[in-house]
C-alpha cells in the first residue's frame, strides 16, 4: 500500500464522517421545525382534555394528563353556540363554493370557447382586476350591503365572494387546452353549448375544478374579515368570529380548556380534509394558492 | 367562426354582475370616498372635496403606529420566513426517508384557522395570575426573566406577532420551494460534484440561481401578504388592536370602517389607498431589483 | 494514468414488483468487470442501451459506489473516494452546462472550487480558461450563455470545462448522441485530436459502434452488464469471440446463416461452402462479413438476387437465401466485378478469414 493510498483512505473516512454529521444536522433541524409546527396542535388537544380545575391549578403546565375529560367539549357545544357557528360556516362554505363554481364555469367557457366582439380587450381588462386588493373594495361593499339592509343575513355574507377573477383565469386556461375538434364534433351531433360544457368540458377539467374547490373551501372556512364586518348577531357568526366571541365574552369566565376544545373542533374538519386529500391539496395550493 | 355575441354575454353575465357590483364599482367609489371631506355615514352627506382625509390619516397617531408596526412586521417576517423556508426545503430535498411525513407536518399550518390557532399561541405566551405560560417557564428554565408577550412590552408583543406570522406563512413557502428544488435537473449537481464543488457553493452558485424566479415570486407575494397582515394580530391580541399598540394598516382601515371607533369610510378609504400605493411601490422596487438578480432561463 | 478495475460489480435493488415478473431480483448493471485501461489511451465503452455502460462510467468517476470490487487509478485504490477527490473530468450526455453562467464562468467553475495550496489567482484562472477554450476552439464565444450556442458548441464548452482542471482521467457519457449526423463526424475527430494533444486517459461511452471503432485505441464491448470482448477495434472486428460481438460490430452488419458442420465441411443448406478442419460435426451459426463474399460462376453458395446498389467504388449485392437468419444478405464487392451480373441467381465463394462459426447453444466462437 503506497502512501497516497493511505492518504486516500483518510479522505474516504473523512468524507463518510462528514456525510453522517451532515445527515444528523439535517434531521435534527427538520425535527425541530416539525416540533414547532406540531406543538401548538398538541398543546390545544392536551389542554382541551384537562379539566377546568386541574388546568388552573397547574402553575407549571403538565405535558400530559392522566385524567382526560370530555367535559370541555360538552361545554363548548352547550355554553356557547359552537354548533351554530359550525353549521353557519358549513352552510356558508357550501353555498359560496357552489354558486362560485357555476359563475366561474360559465365565464371561463365564454372566454375559452365563444367568439364575441372585444373578447381580447375584455379579457385583458378582466385580468388586470387580479391586481386589485380586497382591502380597497371592502369599504364600499360594506356600505352597499349595509344600505341594502343585508347585514346579518347569509345573502350579505355570500354575495361578495361568489366570483374570483383568478379562478376564472385558471379554469379558462384549462378549458382552452381542450382541442377544438371535440367542440365541432359535438356541434355536428347537435349538442347544445350548455350540454357540451356540462358533459365534455367540465369532466375533462375536473382536476382544476377540484383544485379550485379545495382552495375556496380553505378560504371560506378561515374567512374572518368580511364576516366580522357584516355580522354582529351571533346567530350568523362563522367559526372565526365565533372563536373571537368566545375569547372575549366566552364561558362567563376565563375557561381556557373549554376554549381549546372549541379550537380543536374548529380545526379538525380542515385538518382531516387535508390528511385525506393530502396530495390533491398540496398540488392545488402549489398551483393556485397564496397566503404568505 | 361566426360571432356569438349575445350568447357570450349571457354566459358572462353572472360573473360581470358580481364583479361590477363588488369590485369595479367599489374600486371607483373608494377613490370618491377618499376625496369627500366630512362625509357623514348616517346622513350620507359631505361638504367638500379635497385631500383632507389623507392628511388626517397621515397625522393620526394610530395610523402612524399601524404603519410602523406593519413595516417592522414586513421587514422581519419576509426575509426570515423566506430564508428559513429555503433552509427547510433544502434540508427536505436532501433526505429520502421520512420526507413525505415531514412535508405533511410542515403543511399543517396552511389548513388551520388563523383565529383559532392564534388562541393557542396566546395561551402559550401569555402571563396570567395562575401561570406564567409555557414559553415564560422555558425562558426561566434557561435563566432568563419572564415577560408578558401578550400584554407586556412592545418588542415582546412584536416578537410573538412576527413568530406567529412566520409560523402561518411557512407552509406555502416550503411547498413552493421544495417543488422548485425538485425541478432542478440532478445532472447539474453531478457535474458540480465531479468538479469538487463544496455543498455550500453548489447551493449558492447553482441551486439558488436556478430557483431564483420562484424565490423572487415568494418574496413579492410575501411582501404583499405581510403588508396586509391583520387577522394574525387579532388572533393574538384581540379586536382592540389600537389599545394593544399592535394595529396594522389593514386593521386601521377596518377600525375606521366599523366597530367602536368606526363610521368613517372616508378615512378608511384614504388609508386603504395609501396601503395600495405602498404595496405597489414596493412591488415595483422588487421588480427592478429582480432584473439584476433573477435568472430566467 | 492507468486505470484498473478489479471484479467491479454494481447491483441496483429491484424497485417494486414489475408487472409480469413475479420475483423481484436485483438488477446487476455491472457484473464483475476485471480489466486494465492503459495510460494515455482513448477507450470506447460500447454496448446497446441499458447494458450498464453509463453505470460503469459513473462508478469510475465516483458518482456511484460499487457493490463489490475495486477501482485503481495508477497504484491508488480510489474505490471509496468521492468524485471530487479523484481528479476526473466528466462530460455529461446533456452537457450539464449551468444555464445562468456565461461560457467563461462555466469553464472557470471547477477552478473556483480549488482550495488551500491548489488555489489559483485570478490571472492564472483566466489563463487556464483561455487555454482550455482555445484547445476546443471556442475562445471567441466566452461571453455567451449556453442557450445562445449550438449543440456542437455546447459540447465543446462541456469538454473545456472538464479539461480545465487538468484531470488525470477524462470521462465522456454518450458525447455525440445529441448532435446531428454531420456534427457528429466532425466532433468525434475533434475528441480524438484533443485526446491526442493532451494525452489524458479518456473513456467514452457510446452505443454507436461506428463512433467507437473510428476513434478508439481500444474498445470494450458490453452486454447485460458483462464484458464480452476487449481489444483494438480492428482485432475485435476481425476476431469476435461470440455471435453478439460479431453482430454488434460492422456496417453493414454481418450476415448470419444457419449451417451445419459435417466431416469437417461447412454446409449451408445442401451445399458444402467451406472446409473447416478440426471442427466436430454439429449445427452452427455461420457469420459472414459483407466483404467475405467473392463473386464466382461456380461458387458453392447460390443466392436469389434482389437488387444491386452501386456506390461508386463498391457494389452492394442484396440477395436472399433460405438459410439466412437475416431477411436479406448484403455482400460488398469491387465495382469492376459487379458490373456484368446475371439476373436471378448469384453464386459466391467465401473468404475463410471472414467466416466465423458460432456454437448454436452458447453462441461462442468455434475456431478452425
Amino acid at each position: 500500500m503506497s502512501d497516497v493510498t493511505s492518504d486516500y483512505k483518510k479522505q474516504e473516512k473523512r468524507t463518510r464522517i462528514c456525510g453522517n454529521i451532515r445527515n444528523g444536522i439535517v434531521y435534527f433541524f427538520l425535527c425541530l421545525w416539525a416540533l414547532i409546527v406540531l406543538f401548538p396542535f398538541y398543546w390545544m388537544v392536551l389542554t382541551s382534555v384537562k379539566s377546568y380545575g386541574s388546568y388552573n391549578a397547574e402553575y407549571i403546565p403538565k405535558f400530559f394528563t392522566l385524567s382526560p375529560t370530555l367535559q370541555n367539549y360538552v361545554d363548548a357545544f352547550t355554553t356557547v353556540s359552537l354548533g351554530r357557528y359550525l353549521w353557519n360556516t358549513l352552510f356558508f362554505t357550501v353555498v359560496t363554493t357552489a354558486i362560485m363554481l357555476v359563475v366561474i364555469t360559465l365565464a371561463a367557457f365564454a372566454f375559452a370557447r365563444l367568439n364575441f366582439a372585444g373578447k381580447d380587450l375584455i379579457f385583458t381588462l378582466f385580468l388586470s382586476l387580479m391586481m386589485i386588493p380586497n382591502e380597497l373594495v371592502v369599504i364600499t361593499n360594506f356600505t352597499t350591503i349595509t344600505n341594502l339592509d343585508l347585514r346579518n343575513t347569509f345573502t350579505g355574507l355570500i354575495l361578495p365572494s361568489v366570483t374570483s377573477v383568478f379562478y376564472i383565469y385558471l379554469l379558462r386556461e384549462n378549458f382552452a387546452q381542450i382541442p377544438d375538434e371535440l367542440y365541432y364534433a359535438a356541434k355536428v351531433d347537435g349538442t347544445s353549448d350548455l350540454r357540451y360544457l356540462r358533459k365534455v368540458m367540465v369532466p375533462i377539467c375536473k382536476p382544476t375544478l377540484i383544485t379550485i374547490v379545495i382552495l375556496k373551501v380553505i378560504e371560506c372556512w378561515n374567512s374572518y374579515v368580511w364576516p366580522r364586518l357584516i355580522t354582529d348577531d351571533p346567530d350568523y357568526y362563522l367559526v372565526s368570529n365565533g372563536i373571537q366571541e368566545i375569547r372575549e365574552n366566552g364561558f362567563g369566565r376565563e375557561n381556557i380548556p373549554a376554549m381549546m376544545a372549541a379550537v380543536v373542533v374548529i380545526s379538525v374538519p380542515l385538518v382531516v380534509l387535508f390528511l385525506v386529500f393530502r396530495k390533491k391539496v398540496m398540488a392545488g395550493v402549489a398551483r393556485g394558492g397564496t397566503k404568505g | 367562426m361566426e360571432k356569438q355575441n349575445l350568447k357570450a354575454w349571457l354566459y358572462l353575465l353572472p360573473a360581470f354582475l358580481f364583479l361590477g357590483a363588488f369590485m369595479i364599482y367599489p374600486l371607483i367609489d373608494v377613490f370618491v370616498y377618499s376625496f369627500e371631506e366630512g362625509y357623514n355615514s348616517a346622513s350620507q352627506t359631505f361638504y367638500g372635496v379635497g385631500m383632507y382625509n389623507y392628511s388626517y390619516v397621515l397625522h393620526d397617531p394610530y395610523f402612524l403606529q399601524a404603519l410602523k408596526n406593519t413595516f417592522i412586521l414586513v421587514i422581519i417576517t419576509v426575509p426570515v420566513s423566506t430564508g428559513l423556508a429555503l433552509l427547510i426545503s433544502a434540508a427536505l430535498s436532501s433526505i429520502k426517508p421520512l420526507r413525505d411525513l415531514f412535508q405533511t407536518i410542515f403543511f399543517l399550518p396552511y389548513v388551520t384557522n388563523t383565529l383559532a390557532v392564534g388562541l393557542v399561541f396566546m395561551i402559550l405566551f401569555k402571563k396570567t395570575p395562575y401561570s406564567d405560560g409555557l414559553i415564560n417557564l422555558l425562558i426561566q428554565f434557561f435563566g432568563g426573566s419572564s415577560v408578558d408577550f401578550i400584554d407586556g412590552p412592545y418588542w415582546a408583543k412584536m416578537f410573538v406577532l412576527c413568530f406567529y406570522t412566520i409560523w402561518i406563512v411557512m407552509p406555502f413557502k416550503i411547498l413552493i420551494l421544495t417543488s422548485a428544488l425538485a425541478s432542478v435537473n440532478p445532472m447539474y449537481y453531478n457535474a458540480a460534484r465531479v468538479d469538487g464543488t463544496s455543498r455550500f457553493r453548489m447551493f449558492t452558485k447553482i441551486t439558488l440561481p436556478m430557483i431564483s424566479p420562484m424565490v423572487f415570486y415568494l418574496i413579492i407575494t410575501g411582501f404583499i401578504g405581510a403588508f396586509k397582515a391583520y387577522s394574525d394580530a387579532v388572533a393574538l391580541f384581540g379586536t382592540n388592536l389600537n389599545a394593544a399598540e399592535m394595529n396594522t394598516i389593514v386593521g386601521y382601515v377596518y377600525d375606521m370602517l366599523y366597530g367602536d371607533s368606526g363610521g368613517y369610510p372616508s378615512y378608511a378609504s384614504a388609508a386603504a389607498i395609501l396601503l395600495f400605493a405602498i404595496v405597489l411601490t414596493i412591488t415595483c422596487i422588487n421588480l427592478l431589483v429582480s432584473k439584476k438578480h433573477v435568472h430566467y432561463v | 494514468m492507468k486505470i484498473v478495475l478489479q471484479h467491479l460489480t454494481k447491483k441496483f435493488p429491484a424497485r417494486g414488483p414489475v408487472r409480469g415478473r413475479k420475483n423481484r431480483e436485483d438488477v446487476i448493471a455491472v457484473n464483475d468487470f476485471d480489466f486494465e485501461i492503459p495510460d494515455g489511451k482513448l477507450i470506447g465503452l460500447l454496448g446497446p442501451s441499458g447494458c450498464g455502460k453509463s453505470t460503469a462510467l459513473n462508478l469510475i468517476c465516483g458518482l456511484l459506489k460499487p457493490t463489490d470490487g475495486k477501482i485503481f487509478f495508477g497504484e491508488d485504490d480510489v474505490t471509496g473516494l468521492p468524485p471530487e477527490n479523484r481528479g476526473v473530468g466528466m462530460v455529461f450526455q446533456n452537457y450539464a452546462l449551468y444555464p445562468h453562467l456565461t461560457v467563461e464562468k462555466n469553464i472557470q467553475f471547477p477552478l473556483e472550487n480549488l482550495k488551500g495550496a491548489d488555489k489559483l489567482s485570478k490571472e492564472e484562472m483566466n489563463k487556464r480558461v483561455l487555454e482550455a477554450a482555445k484547445l476546443v476552439q471556442i475562445d471567441h464565444l466566452l461571453e455567451r450563455k449556453p442557450n445562445e450556442l449550438s449543440g456542437g458548441q455546447q459540447q465543446r464548452v462541456a469538454i473545456a470545462r472538464a479539461l480545465v482542471k487538468l484531470p488525470k482521467v477524462l470521462l465522456l457519457d454518450e458525447p455525440l448522441s445529441n448532435l446531428d449526423a454531420r456534427l457528429r463526424l466532425q466532433t468525434r475527430e475533434e475528441i480524438r485530436r484533443i485526446q491526442q494533444e493532451t494525452q489524458i486517459t479518456t473513456i467514452f461511452v457510446t452505443h454507436d459502434q461506428d463512433e467507437a471503432m473510428s476513434i478508439s485505441d481500444m474498445i470494450v464491448v458490453m452486454k447485460d452488464g458483462i464484458v464480452q470482448q476487449i481489444g483494438k477495434p480492428q482485432n475485435v472486428y476481425d476476431d469476435p469471440v461470440n455471435l453478439f460481438v460479431a453482430k454488434f460490430l460492422g456496417t453493414p452488419p454481418i450476415n448470419v446463416f444457419s449451417g451445419e458442420v459435417k466431416n469437417e465441411q461447412l454446409y449451408i443448406g445442401s451445399e458444402a461452402v467451406l472446409s473447416t478442419p478440426g471442427v466436430a460435426d454439429q449445427p452452427v451459426h455461420v457469420g459472414i462479413r459483407p466483404e467475405g463474399f467473392v463473386l464466382k460462376e461456380d461458387g458453392p453458395l447460390s443466392c436469389d438476387l434482389v437488387r444491386l446498389e452501386v456506390m461508386g467504388r463498391d457494389v452492394s449485392i442484396v440477395s436472399t437465401h433460405e438459410k439466412s437468419q437475416n431477411v436479406t444478405i448484403r455482400s460488398i464487392i469491387d465495382a469492376d466485378e459487379g458490373r456484368s451480373l446475371p439476373t436471378g441467381k448469384v453464386h459466391f465463394a467465401l473468404k475463410p478469414a471472414k467466416v466465423f462459426l458460432f456454437c448454436t447453444d452458447t453462441e461462442e466462437r468455434i475456431r478452425f
